[in-house]
C-alpha cells in the first residue's frame, strides 16, 4: 500500500482527518522551506503539499502569486525543488505532494520528471491547469511507478466528470471547497454538503477539502465533512508576515480539526 | 488541398498537436456548456441572421477592399489591397468576435460580459457588445497597457464598463488574461468570459476564428468582383492572430500564399519581443499547448512590442499547425519597421494604421518591391491608428 493512503487507512481507523498543509518552496529561500517543513511536522501535518513557483499561476490569488515571485527571484526552479526534496528525504519521511502547474512539468518531460520525482522521494502530484481528460500520459506514467495522481473536483463538477476525476486519483481526491481562486474567503454555498457527499459516495478514495480554509474555524467546520483539510494561503501568509508566530497558528489549525 | 480544419473526430479541440484544454476542473463544465451552446448556435439559422444584420446595420459590414494606388506605386511592385477593418465600428477587427459572444452570452442566459484587453480594442469591443445587448461588463488591463493605451480606458468607461488595472506579473495582456480566468473560475456561473482571440481552452481558438472568419470570406468575394481572381498574397500581423485566422481560414484550400507577421520588438537576439516562431517553444499557457517563449524551466518570459495587441508570450494553437503543414509562412516586423510603416500608409493613403496592423504593411514594404505588378496582395487592416497616435508622439520625444 502507498504511503499517503495508509496515513488515510491508519487517521481513519483513530476517527481522525488529515492536516495537509501547503508551503510554497523557495519562500522566501529552499534553507527556510526546509525549516518550515519541519515545523510542520512537529505540529503534526499528515501530508505536505509543496508548491513549485511559476510565473503564472491562474488558480491561485495574490497570496500564492507573491509567494511565488519570492522563490522564482531566489531562483527556484522544478529542478531545484526535486532535488530539495532528496535532501529533505535525510531529515524526514513525511509524504510530499508537489503542487505545480503543467507547462514546468511539460517542458521538464513527462517521464523525466516522474523518474527524477519518484527517485528523489515524492510521493504525490497535484496539477490544478491539467484536468484528467489531458492528463492520459502522466497518468500511465505515473501508474508503473506508483506517484500519485491527485485530480481536483470542483463545486461545478457533474456526475459523470466525478467519476471521470476519482477514477483517475491515488492517494486521495482534492475538493475545491468554492468556485474561485487559493486564498478566497471560505462561504461554503448551501449545496457543499450534499456535492461533497455525492462525491463521497462516487468513490472509496479519502476527500480532502482546500481553496479558502484560512482559520481554525474554517478547519474545524471542514474537517466534519472531508477526510482531510488542505490550509494553503493563510500558512504561506503566517510564514512570510509573522514567521515567529506561525507555530501557535498550525498547532491552532490542527487542534481545532480534532 | 484538404481543408486544413480542425479534425472533426478529436473533441478534445486539437490542432494537429496543438490545443486542447488545459484549465482548472472549475471551468471545464463551462468549457463543455460553452461547446455545446456554441455548436447549437452555430447552426441555428436565426442566430446567424441576427448576427449578420447586426454586422451590417451596426458594425458597418461588410467593411471596404481598398486599392492602396498611392502605397503601390510607392514600393513599385505588386499591388497592394486593404482589408479595411479599421473602418468596422469601435475601430477593429475585434467586433466581430464581441458581438457574437456577446449574442451567444444572452443565449446562454448570462448576466455579465468579462474581458482581458491588451491594446485595449477588444475591451472596447466587448464593452460595446454589452452596451449593445445589455449586459454588465469587466475589463481586465495590464497597468502598463493602460498607460500606453489611455484613450481607450476611457473608452471603455464611457461604454459603462469597470476597467480593472492588473498590477502583477508582467502588466501586460498575459497577466490580464490570467485575473480574467481567475475572474471566470470565481463567477462562472453566472459569467461569461469573452476571450478576445484564437487562443485559450477549446472551444475559444475554433470559435472566435469563426466569427473573424467573415473577413475572408468578404474579402474572397470582393478581390473576385474587382479583379476577377484570388490574391496571390494575403498578409496579417499575429498576436494571439484572430485577424490572421479571420482573412486566412476562407482561402486556406485556395492557391494563395500566407504571411503572418509577428512583433520582433526591439529585434530577436535582444530577448525584447514577441516573435513566438522565431524565439519560442512548445508549451502550455493559459489554456492551451502552442508556441511559447519561455525559459528552460518553463517560465513565461516577458514581452515585448511597440504594440500592445501583438505584445504576448504565445500564438493561438492554430497557427503552429498551419505553420508545421507548411500552409501559412510567419515572419516578424521590428518596433522601427513597423514605426516607419505607420507613418508610410498615414502620407501615401492618409489612412493611420494601428500600430499592430503596422507590423503586416512593414513585411508588405519588404515583399511588394520583389514582386511584379501583377500579383495581388491583401493586407488585413486590423485596425485603426487613433489609439496609438499619444504613444508615437511620445515614442518621438513629441509633446502634445
Amino acid at each position: 500500500m502507498h504511503k499517503i493512503e495508509k496515513i488515510f487507512k491508519k487517521l481513519k481507523s483513530q476517527n481522525k482527518k488529515a492536516f495537509i498543509p501547503y508551503i510554497m518552496a523557495g519562500d522566501p529561500d529552499l534553507e527556510k522551506t526546509m525549516e518550515y517543513i519541519l515545523i510542520l511536522e512537529e505540529c503534526r501535518a499528515d501530508i505536505i503539499e509543496l508548491g513549485v513557483p511559476f510565473s503564472d499561476p491562474l488558480a491561485d490569488g495574490p497570496t500564492i502569486q507573491r509567494a511565488a515571485e519570492r522563490a522564482l527571484k531566489a531562483g527556484v526552479t522544478l529542478k531545484k525543488v526535486i532535488s530539495f526534496v532528496k535532501k529533505l528525504r535525510q531529515h524526514t519521511q513525511i509524504p510530499i505532494v508537489l503542487m505545480t502547474y503543467y507547462n514546468p512539468v511539460f517542458k521538464y518531460g513527462e517521464e523525466s520528471f516522474i523518474n527524477d520525482a519518484v527517485d528523489a522521494g515524492v510521493d504525490g502530484v497535484i496539477i490544478p491547469d491539467l484536468p484528467p481528460d489531458e492528463g492520459e500520459g502522466l497518468i500511465k506514467l505515473s501508474r508503473k511507478t506508483g506517484l500519485n495522481t491527485i485530480f481536483l473536483v470542483a463545486p461545478t463538477s457533474t456526475e459523470d466528470r466525478i467519476k471521470k476525476i476519482t477514477k483517475a486519483c491515488r492517494g486521495f481526491v482534492y475538493y475545491v471547497s468554492i468556485t474561485g481562486i487559493t486564498g478566497s474567503k471560505l462561504i461554503l454555498e448551501k449545496t457543499f454538503k450534499t456535492h461533497i457527499n455525492l462525491v463521497k459516495k462516487l468513490t472509496d478514495k479519502p476527500v480532502a477539502v482546500g481553496f479558502g480554509v484560512s482559520t481554525p474555524e474554517d478547519a474545524k467546520m471542514v474537517s466534519q465533512i472531508a477526510d482531510g483539510v488542505i490550509v494553503g494561503s493563510a500558512i504561506v501568509k503566517k510564514f512570510f508576515e509573522h514567521p515567529l508566530g506561525a507555530t501557535e497558528f498550525i498547532k491552532k489549525l490542527r487542534e481545532e480539526m480534532e | 488541398m484538404k481543408k486544413k480544419t480542425i479534425n472533426s473526430k478529436d473533441k478534445r479541440g486539437y490542432f494537429g498537436q496543438y490545443g486542447g484544454r488545459f484549465v482548472p476542473e472549475t471551468l471545464m463544465p463551462a468549457l463543455l456548456e460553452l461547446e455545446n451552446a456554441y455548436s447549437k448556435l452555430k447552426k441555428n439559422s436565426s442566430f446567424q441572421k441576427e448576427l449578420k444584420h447586426l454586422h451590417e446595420t451596426y458594425t458597418g459590414r461588410p467593411t471596404p477592399l481598398y486599392f492602396a494606388k498611392r502605397l503601390t506605386k510607392y514600393l513599385g511592385g505588386a499591388k497592394i489591397y486593404l482589408k479595411r477593418e479599421d473602418l468596422a465600428h469601435t475601430g477593429a477587427h475585434k467586433i466581430n468576435n464581441a458581438l457574437g459572444q456577446a449574442l451567444l452570452a444572452k443565449k446562454m442566459d448570462k448576466h455579465r460580459l468579462i474581458a482581458e484587453t491588451g491594446a485595449g480594442q477588444h475591451g472596447v469591443a466587448t464593452a460595446t457588445g454589452a452596451a449593445l445587448v445589455g449586459l454588465e461588463c469587466e475589463i481586465y488591463m495590464g497597468s502598463e497597457d493602460m498607460q500606453r493605451q489611455s484613450l481607450n480606458v476611457f473608452r471603455m468607461k464611457l461604454l459603462g464598463a469597470k476597467v480593472n488595472e492588473v498590477n502583477i506579473g508582467s502588466r501586460t495582456l498575459k497577466d490580464a488574461i490570467n485575473e480574467s480566468l481567475r475572474d471566470w473560475t470565481t463567477n462562472v456561473r453566472t459569467t461569461h468570459y469573452v476571450l478576445g482571440t484564437v487562443f485559450g481552452p477549446h472551444p475559444f481558438p475554433v470559435m472566435v476564428r469563426d466569427f473573424q472568419a467573415v473577413i475572408g470570406r468578404e474579402a474572397k468575394k470582393q478581390i473576385i468582383k474587382t479583379e476577377g481572381r484570388l490574391p496571390d498574397y494575403l498578409i496579417a500581423c499575429v498576436g494571439g492572430g484572430s485577424n490572421a485566422m479571420g482573412l486566412f481560414y476562407e482561402f486556406l484550400n485556395d492557391n494563395v500564399k500566407m504571411i503572418g507577421v509577428e512583433a520582433g520588438g526591439r529585434g530577436i537576439d535582444t530577448g525584447e519581443h514577441a516573435a513566438r516562431f522565431a524565439g519560442g517553444s512548445i508549451g502550455v499557457f493559459q489554456g492551451c499547448k502552442s508556441y511559447l517563449l519561455q525559459d528552460a524551466d518553463g517560465n513565461v518570459l516577458g514581452t515585448h512590442s511597440v504594440s500592445a495587441g501583438l505584445d504576448y508570450a504565445s500564438i493561438g494553437p492554430e497557427h503552429p499547425y498551419l505553420r508545421d503543414m507548411k500552409r501559412v509562412q510567419y515572419t516578424f516586423a521590428t518596433d522601427d519597421e513597423a514605426l516607419s510603416a505607420f507613418e508610410l500608409l498615414s502620407k501615401t493613403e492618409g489612412i493611420i494604421p494601428a500600430l499592430e496592423s503596422a507590423h503586416a504593411i512593414a513585411e508588405t514594404v519588404k515583399l511588394a518591391p520583389k514582386l511584379s505588378k501583377n500579383k495581388i496582395i491583401i493586407i488585413n487592416l486590423s485596425g485603426r491608428g487613433d489609439k496609438d497616435v499619444q504613444h508615437v508622439a511620445r515614442i518621438k520625444g513629441i509633446e502634445l
